[in-house]
């Protein structure tokens, strides 16, 4: 099982000429993705990697039935691309940008709240369900299927966990980065339930980091949910000062909001094992999981 | 970027939100002129930080000699590292009661708020901390903005807990619409994730006039208001180029690397993606040592960017060894390794260096640092360890 994204999603690449759009694009497609179109206004009729290319996101699901979008276009035109995709009716959107002005998110998360796309990211590495496909950046060599859930904000952190999780033997359902942006399409909330309607994921893998309250929220809901699979948690930005922008736009401790501790302790006291390094996440997942 | 008060308060007057009579002074002289014109003044410190009223960066002065004295005085000084460059001389204001009125990125609702209180003055963190019963919030259409029933629901519920507005609550809250819909337009307009006027005078004859305002722009929005940039640049830098900022960080900035100064450290600290490199400092830190510095080399890792930012770290003579953390994804560890090794010789680095890498090509890119003298390892916990031992000891 898994969720978001399996062997049957087909994606249509926002942005798939662009240098990072079209390596991207290739690296999904030797991962087993079916990537059925590209979009780049202008240059429909064309084709690209294999694909078709289209003008627009509505002709390009009308012609191939694409239902999910990989968006990677410069971060000027991308909250304008997450919102044509959501107009088009595409079930879900994963956008990759970095550096998206924060208001253009909050007009097109709004947006896309009142449509049937979920969206992911942006600032995101994406999304991978081992040995059926992946949307994003996460290396095709990392995931192995498997039992695990992985929810994350940060990107290389991610990969880590992933491989970390593969080499043991324990391998994941999905692993979903959601973004290291403050205003993004899903936070841990929106993804936590779906890992609980999934029956193959046995156990949730949490990758925190400061700035914000998302890392609250999800202990809020692991404990007024009654989630019933282990959750292994894990915070980055221990010793980040206040005030300063941990290289992601959103990790910046404002006031009293933010601090690692008091994500690690709002997820320790919902019952979550929180983990000190990547090592003592899988360590802390193999204990959990049952033989 | 967070603007000075002035041009915060230029960009209210622009839209047509009221705004004391003030002037703008770089030199005593400038001060006197302003005192000579406004009468009784305010000489108020431009600087991009809060606390400078405390810091003795205000003075309220009565004659064009006790201007220039005071503005000497504060041109002279440095809040919080941040060298005052020029005073803004702002007429005094009769004022009747100070309201709270801002608007400000609510992550978790995904929308900006608008927010208003009757306790002005005050930083609104404290009111929100001490009774935030006295704040009222609404989280406006992001594409209608506030609608003026809405905003007349926010002032009469902020209003209420004051009795000394009760009877002027009916005027008030007439008024508070076209400004909160005006503040709203501006933030929106200037990609703010901070606008705040605080306090908002109610003065003694009804007027509603901005007695203070900060203004910060989404640094991701900037190249949307180079303009903007461009002047605050040339306000916070005098003739000596100081800016008040790190000048490490500042350094950095110039590189194009995203950096963060931890002074006193002595660990350089190198990841690639934000939180593998957040969570190096952390490692070190675990282990007793004391990171000198956050820095996201970011996918690539290629051997230009390896040296710009060791070099960048090795700036600070406090550093005594550079800890680097590396998660080869799509970029091979073989790549990086050679890349380290190069930026190591040119820069001609003696300093200990332990590499902890994993990831695609690792063995052949442990084996290539190993070969070249720089302590490779695989556990990221050990590696940490590893350094704080080399650079003798955690202080």
């Amino acid at each position: 099982m898994a969720i978001l994204v399996d062997a049957s999603t087909r994606v249509l690449v926002q942005g798939i000429t662009g240098r990072e759009g079209s390596f991207h694009t290739q690296q999904m497609q030797a991962y087993g993705t079916q990537v059925v179109a590209g979009v780049v206004p202008g240059r429909g009729g064309g084709e690209t990697l294999g694909v078709p290319i289209f003008d627009t996101v509505a002709e390009a699901v009308a012609r191939t039935g694409a239902d999910t979008a990989f968006t990677i276009v410069p971060p000027a035109f991308a909250a304008d691309a997450v919102m044509e995709a959501a107009a088009a009716g595409l079930r879900l959107g994963i956008c990759v940008t970095e550096g998206i002005p924060v208001l253009d998110m909050v007009r097109a998360t709004a947006f896309v709240a009142g449509s049937p796309m979920r969206l992911i990211g942006p600032n995101c590495p994406g999304v991978m369900t081992p040995g059926q496909a992946k949307i994003g950046f996460i290396p095709n060599h990392v995931g192995r299927p498997g039992r695990v859930g992985v929810v994350a904000r940060s990107g290389t952190l991610t990969y880590e966990v992933i491989q970390g999780l593969s080499e043991s033997g324990y391998g994941e359902t999905t692993a979903v980065g959601i973004g290291g942006d403050p205003v993004l399409g899903s936070t841990f909330v929106d993804i936590l339930p779906l890992f609980a309607g999934d029956p193959a994921t046995e156990a949730v893998v949490l990758v925190g980091e400061i700035g914000g309250s998302d890392e609250e929220r999800a202990a809020e809901w692991i404990r007024s949910s009654g989630f019933d699979r282990p959750v292994i948690a894990f915070i980055s930005g221990r010793t980040a000062p206040p005030g300063k922008r941990m290289g992601h736009a959103g990790a910046i401790i404002s006031g009293t909001t933010g601090s690692a501790q008091g994500k690690i302790d709002a997820l320790s006291a919902a019952g979550a094992a929180v983990a000190d390094t990547i090592e003592d996440v899988v360590r802390l997942v193999g204990e959990r999981l049952t033989p | 970027m967070k603007l000075l008060e002035y041009q915060a308060k230029r960009q209210f007057a622009r839209v047509g939100i009221e705004v004391p009579a003030g002037r703008l002074a770089r030199t005593p002289d400038e001060a006197a002129a302003a005192a000579r014109e406004l009468g009784r003044v305010a000489v108020k410190a431009q600087v991009p930080i809060g606390g400078r009223g405390k810091a003795g960066g205000i003075a309220v002065v009565s004659s064009p000699e006790e201007a220039h004295r005071e503005a000497a005085r504060i041109l002279a000084m440095e809040i919080r590292g941040y060298p005052v460059r020029s005073v803004w001389c702002e007429a005094g204001l009769e004022i009747a009661h100070e309201l709270y009125l801002g608007i400000t990125l609510d992550r978790d609702r995904r929308r900006l708020a608008l927010i208003l209180s009757a306790a002005g003055g005050m930083e609104i963190e404290e009111v929100a901390a001490t009774s935030p019963e006295r704040i009222a919030k609404l989280w406006p259409d992001p594409f209608a903005g506030p609608r003026p029933f809405e905003v007349r629901e926010l002032a009469f519920s902020a209003l209420a807990l004051a009795p000394a507005l009760t009877e002027a609550r009916g005027r008030l809250a007439s008024a508070l619409v076209p400004l909160a819909q005006t503040l709203y337009r501006l933030a929106v307009d200037l990609d703010a994730v901070t606008c705040e006027i605080n306090p908002l005078a109610l003065t003694a004859d009804g007027r509603l006039i901005a007695a203070d305002g900060k203004l910060e722009v989404d640094e991701n929005a900037e190249y949307r208001h180079r303009e903007l940039a461009a002047e605050l640049a040339l306000d916070l830098e005098g003739e000596d180029g100081r800016t008040g900022e790190d000048p490490y960080e500042a350094e950095a900035k110039r590189r194009g690397l995203t950096y963060v100064h931890l002074p006193g450290g002595s660990i350089g600290c190198i990841g690639n993606g934000a939180g593998l490199a957040m969570n190096t400092l952390d490692l070190v830190q675990q282990v007793g040592g004391r990171p000198n510095n956050f820095l996201d080399i970011g996918g690539g890792a290629n051997a230009e960017k390896v040296r710009s930012s060791l070099a960048m770290i090795l700036s600070d003579p406090d550093v005594r060894g550079v800890f680097i953390n590396i998660f080869g994804g799509i970029t091979r560890g073989d790549e990086v390794a050679r890349g380290i090794v190069q930026a190591r010789d040119e820069l001609g680095i003696t300093l200990p260096l332990v590499v902890r890498m994993t990831g695609t090509n690792e063995e052949e890119g442990r084996r290539i640092l190993a070969e070249a003298g720089i302590v490779p390892g695989t556990s990221a916990p050990e590696a940490a360890r590893k350094i704080v031992e080399l650079v003798g000891g955690a202080r």
